[in-house]
């Protein structure tokens, strides 16, 4: 029988050698707001107003104009119109212009017809407007969809109820930085902490005394959780005060805060487990992590990356977590977090059970 | 009552035979050590009993349960210092007493315990700054937490300076007076001497002879011996002329005593010789004359063993 006593008596211990060592909650709560500000300055750094998107309208017809006049009546956008005989990649190029969208000749045609077709968006990956352009053609394109058409563009921006309204890098970084946070600090702190138990044999220790198995994992899950909500509320309040960031609250945001932890406390508890050394459950959760801390939208949104790397994220557990967290906060899109979260939660449970089951107090 | 049995326990890591069917017992109250270099599978036996590995044979009772089986139920009745103790770096000793408590489910005053094994000075030093004689001790306190019936101590002052072996002893001591039945691995022949009531010399996985110290002695001594300090002609025209039983070794001239006439015997026969000696002496055989007799090499600090050939010095002297 799992007693509360022995986890929050683990647990005191615990948060105190967490606490005392400072370099664990430097990691946690100081290193992603580092993030932030680095981050959010970068990107404020270009900030004048409304990012210039170059449109050629190749076609000129109703629709058209509306997905023009979309595009440049909101506070994130504004539309200059290319002349059609120019070739939009090279005027863009010669006007050192990163943003430019190409709507095709037959676009009212076809719209009307309700046939697919596409707006082109030339972008700059290595600029931070890029996504929040994508992003906004997205909405664009979803709003005249809802009046009863298709129209798809180039890259493959997910199809999703956008509201329309403007989108900052800032709204997607502090759900991307929130989710490295929940990445990070329980990956790193527990394939450390199992491993190098597991070797100054620590763990045999512990399984002389009452303490059981579960009962020391929940106490570390305990303070993740713990340590994820401080951080949300860190970075939030720091996005909202110092970068304007457009951010939504909703209950939903909770059980992602909570799933998490969960998740990564087991992931992070199972390399330890599995590895023989200290050296070697470093290397396998650092090969774990890190393609998880880039490319799971963390400090861009996925849907800016190649479509390669968009489906190596799709297999990524943390994309899940960041992209719930997105849907909530960004999109108040509550069904596909609900998707997401359902997801996690399987792949929590999963995880959880193969991290109390190989975690072994005492050899044979 | 016999707080532990051990019949034919066997425990082997591949094709070494670690605990090679070894059996004893340890009764209630009593100090009971293992003395063995390293290597020689006390740890290993030691950890079977406490229910931290499996055994691949024989059978063995701790409290009257099976360690293995029932190691959960059983940990409550028994205090435990593995080799090597360590505890969380940012912790210190009264809060470690404080967690252990608590996890037990049982009232202690954390002072107290630590009073008792006299670390009180150091109770609120992070674990980390420890030196190691306060490492070992608070891993003794944390065995008596629960207050147990039985403690394990696997090498308790291995490492320690002698004035920190000095002090625990002194600790182990009191527990004993308390009723506390201890188990103790050491490779220090003074520390099982001084602290046990009974002794198993153990190497290569068997144990070779047990017994308390003096039967020990008894049994595998050869008595009490006559020794001066002279060269082998000494020692041949001793031989001859008492018909006693004469070694020499590195300078020392032995001879094997039956009676007290004996001495008279030999002393005059070494005068008649007119060979020079000096430094005459009796002794008794200790512990270590034994340990070194049955392992065939006297024991090092660090717990290797030192065979004979490895010359300097002669072997078998030491404490008198
Ligand atoms: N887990 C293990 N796997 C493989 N071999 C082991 C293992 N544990 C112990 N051994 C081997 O078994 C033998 C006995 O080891 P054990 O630790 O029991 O000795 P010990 O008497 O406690 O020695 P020491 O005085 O050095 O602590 C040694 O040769 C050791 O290398
Ligand atoms: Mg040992």
């Amino acid at each position: 029988m799992a007693s509360l006593r022995r986890v929050l008596a683990d647990l005191k211990v615990f948060v105190r050698g967490y606490t005392r060592s400072k370099i664990g909650l430097f990691f946690s709560l100081v290193f992603p707001i580092i993030l932030i500000l680095l981050f959010g300055a970068i990107f404020s750094g270009g900030n004048g107003g409304p990012i210039k998107v170059y449109v050629q309208n190749q076609d000129g017809g109703t629709a058209s104009i509306q997905f023009v006049k979309l595009l440049n009546n909101n506070s994130t956008t504004t539309v200059t119109l290319v002349d059609k005989a120019q070739d939009l990649s090279q005027y863009l190029l010669a006007h050192s212009a990163d943003q430019g969208v190409l709507i095709p000749q037959n676009f009212t045609q076809d719209f009307r017809n309700g046939q697919l077709v596409n707006v082109t968006v030339f972008s700059n990956p290595a600029d931070t407007s890029s996504p929040i352009v994508f992003e906004t053609v997205s909405a664009v394109v979803s709003q005249m969809n809802l009046q009863g058409a298709t129209v798809l563009y180039h890259a493959g921006v997910l199809e999703q109820n956008i509201k329309s309204q403007s989108y900052k890098y800032i709204d997607f970084l502090i759900p991307g930085l929130i989710g490295f946070s929940v990445l990070t600090s329980p990956m790193f702190s527990l394939v450390n902490i199992s491993s190098e138990y597991k070797k100054t044999k620590l763990f045999k220790q512990l399984s002389l005394t009452p303490l059981t198995k579960t009962e020391w994992l929940t106490s570390k899950i305990i303070w993740y959780v713990v340590l994820g909500i401080i951080s949300f509320f860190l970075m939030t309040q720091i996005g909202v005060a110092l970068f304007g960031a457009h951010l939504d609250y909703a209950f939903m945001i909770i059980p992602f805060l909570v799933i998490g932890p969960l998740f990564f406390v087991s992931l992070g508890m199972l390399v330890g487990m599995v590895s023989k050394s200290v050296e070697s459950a470093a290397v396998v959760g650092n090969l774990i992590t890190f393609p998880m801390m880039f490319l799971s939208g963390t400090f861009f949104p996925v849907t800016q990356m190649p479509m390669y790397l968009q489906n190596v994220a799709h297999v990524l557990p943390l994309f899940y977590l960041i992209d719930g967290l997105n849907q909530v906060m960004i999109f108040s899109n509550l069904g596909q977090a609900l998707f997401d979260l359902e997801l996690m939660i399987v792949l929590s449970a999963i995880a959880f059970v193969f991290a109390v089951a190989l975690f072994k107090w005492r050899e044979d | 009552m016999s707080a532990i049995e051990v019949s034919t326990l066997e425990k082997s890591y591949g094709q070494l035979k670690a605990v090679d069917g070894i059996s004893f017992s340890v009764l209630k109250g009593e100090v009971f050590s293992l003395l063995g270099p390293n290597g020689a599978g006390k740890t290993t036996t030691i950890e079977i009993l406490e229910g931290l590995r499996q055994r691949d044979g024989g059978q063995i009772s701790v409290l009257g349960a099976d360690p293995w089986k029932k190691g959960y139920q059983l940990h409550r009745k028994l205090g435990i210092i593995p080799q090597g103790f360590t505890f969380f770096p940012k912790a210190t000793p009264r809060e470690a007493v404080t967690y252990y408590s608590t996890l037990f489910g049982v009232k202690n005053d954390p002072d107290a315990i630590l009073r008792k094994v006299i670390l009180d000075d150091a109770s609120s030093i992070y674990f980390e700054n420890l030196s190691g004689g306060q490492k070992q001790k608070l891993g003794l306190a944390l065995a008596l937490v629960n207050n147990p019936e039985l403690l394990f101590l696997d090498e308790p002052t291995t490492g320690l300076d002698p004035q920190a072996r000095r002090n625990m002893w002194d600790v182990i001591r009191g527990l004993e007076k308390e009723g506390h039945t201890i188990m103790l691995t050491t490779h220090y022949l003074e520390e099982a001497e001084v602290l046990s009531d009974r002794v198993a010399i153990m190497n290569h996985g068997r144990i070779i002879t047990d017994g308390t110290p003096a039967e020990i002695i008894e049994k595998h001594g050869s008595g009490e011996r006559l020794e001066v300090r002279g060269d082998e002609k000494l020692a041949d025209y001793v031989r001859e002329k008492t018909g006693f039983d004469v070694t020499y070794h590195n300078g020392f001239v032995s001879v094997r005593l039956r009676d007290k006439r004996d001495a008279v015997i030999a002393l005059s026969s070494i005068d008649q010789s007119g060979l020079p000696w000096k430094d005459l002496k009796t002794r008794h055989d200790s512990l270590e004359d034994i340990f070194v007799k049955l392992v065939g090499g006297s024991i090092e600090e660090g717990g290797t063993i030192k065979k004979p050939s490895d010359k300097s010095e002669p072997i078998a002297r030491a404490n008198n």
